[in-house]
């Protein structure tokens, strides 16, 4: 067979570290009535989350910030954020993100 | 709320709150999940991994950053015990994604809010927060529609990056890796504009990618998406309690 003992024990070891806590607040918290700040907290977390992953794919590579210039990302990102804002349609962001890296990468 | 209302809305939420629709709502995400999918099948190739053993991969940890790393720390030849603790680190956002989502799905038993959590992601969270917005709660089955869509997605896309990879030598000339970064924008633009609360969210946004970013220069990304998740809804909490 192709699977090798080490490689189970690494699928399912990270497997079990990834399970439980995505599980665990829904099983847990759901049965418990959050305080009034906790909820004002976890509203926030999805701007943050987002915001953060976004930050993340347009500045840094590695250890570094992508210099600016040279960060085609970021420059794609702008008619991204734009057709989002007058959209709102996340099919149409996905597409013209898409678009403005091929162009982008075609032409620097 | 009188009767006729209820019934009124009622109707609207069956057809809105179908397995179905789920999946309909999935769709725009597909995209950026099968040219991260393909590339990671890709790197577990070339990492020396099975067919067979890249299957489970994607079945059960069903993670993207996490399965690059693993492919990347096996290809390093690191311990099980590193690869493992990496991944640990790398995935327990999911921690704040399920507890931001827990309040949405306490008409639920445990075990069924765990095969819901089974499969969240970042793309069906940002999906479904984005569903919840005006609503107490979410449909199970809506949410299953999601779930298994992008799961199905990702497992044929780390499939074909096994098979195919070698065929393609530059996915990236198609602009095809930009597809998850304009996601994320899509899926924040979107759940800002439904808020009503613009000053505050750019404020929390802005926090988070500069603490993101600060802390990924002096640590690793996985610590920032974390310091900078709990640090920047701390700040949007504390200013509304201010205001």
């Amino acid at each position: 067979m192709e699977i090798r003992w080490d490689i189970f024990l690494i699928i399912a070891g990270s497997a079990l570290v990834t399970f439980i806590p995505r599980v665990l607040p829904l099983m847990v918290l759901s049965r418990m009535n959050i305080p009034d700040w906790g909820m004002r907290w976890l509203h926030y977390v999805p701007i943050a989350v987002m915001a953060a992953l976004i930050g993340q794919e347009l500045l840094v590579k590695g250890n570094n910030l992508t210099p600016i210039m040279s960060n085609l990302e970021l420059f794609a990102a702008l008619p991204t954020f734009l057709v989002a804002i007058f959209t709102r349609s996340l099919m149409g962001t996905v597409v013209v993100g898409i678009l403005s890296m091929m162009l982008l990468r075609y032409f620097f | 709320m009188p009767k006729e209302l209820l019934l009124k809305t009622g109707k609207l939420n069956k057809d809105e709150d179908s397995f179905v629709q789920g999946i309909k709502d999935c769709v725009p995400t597909l995209l950026g999940y099968l040219s991260i999918g393909f590339a990671a099948g890709v790197v577990e190739k070339t990492a020396g991994l099975s067919i067979v053993e890249i299957a489970m991969l994607s079945l059960l940890l069903y993670a993207g950053s996490a399965q690059f790393i693993a492919a990347g720390m096996l290809a390093a030849q690191a311990s099980v015990t590193a690869i493992i603790f990496t991944i640990f680190f790398v995935n327990l956002r999911h921690l704040l994604l399920s507890a931001a989502l827990s309040p949405y799905f306490k008409h639920l038993p445990p075990l069924r809010n765990m095969l819901i959590g089974s499969l969240l992601t970042d793309e069906s969270f940002g999906v479904a927060i984005n569903q919840a917005v005006g609503k107490t709660s979410l449909s199970e089955k809506w949410m299953h529609g999601l779930n298994v869509t992008a799961y199905l997605n990702w497992f044929l896309a780390n499939m074909a990056g096994a098979y195919f990879g070698h065929w393609i030598e530059n996915p990236e000339q198609f602009g095809l890796d930009f597809a998850l970064s304009a996601m994320f924008i899509g899926l924040l633009v979107l759940q800002m504009a439904s808020r009503n609360q613009l000053l505050r969210d750019t404020l929390v946004a802005v926090a988070a990618v500069v603490i993101g970013v600060g802390i990924s220069l002096i640590s690793s990304g996985s610590v920032g998406i974390i310091v900078a998740t709990i640090g920047a809804a701390t700040i949007g909490m504390v200013i509304e309690k201010w205001k």
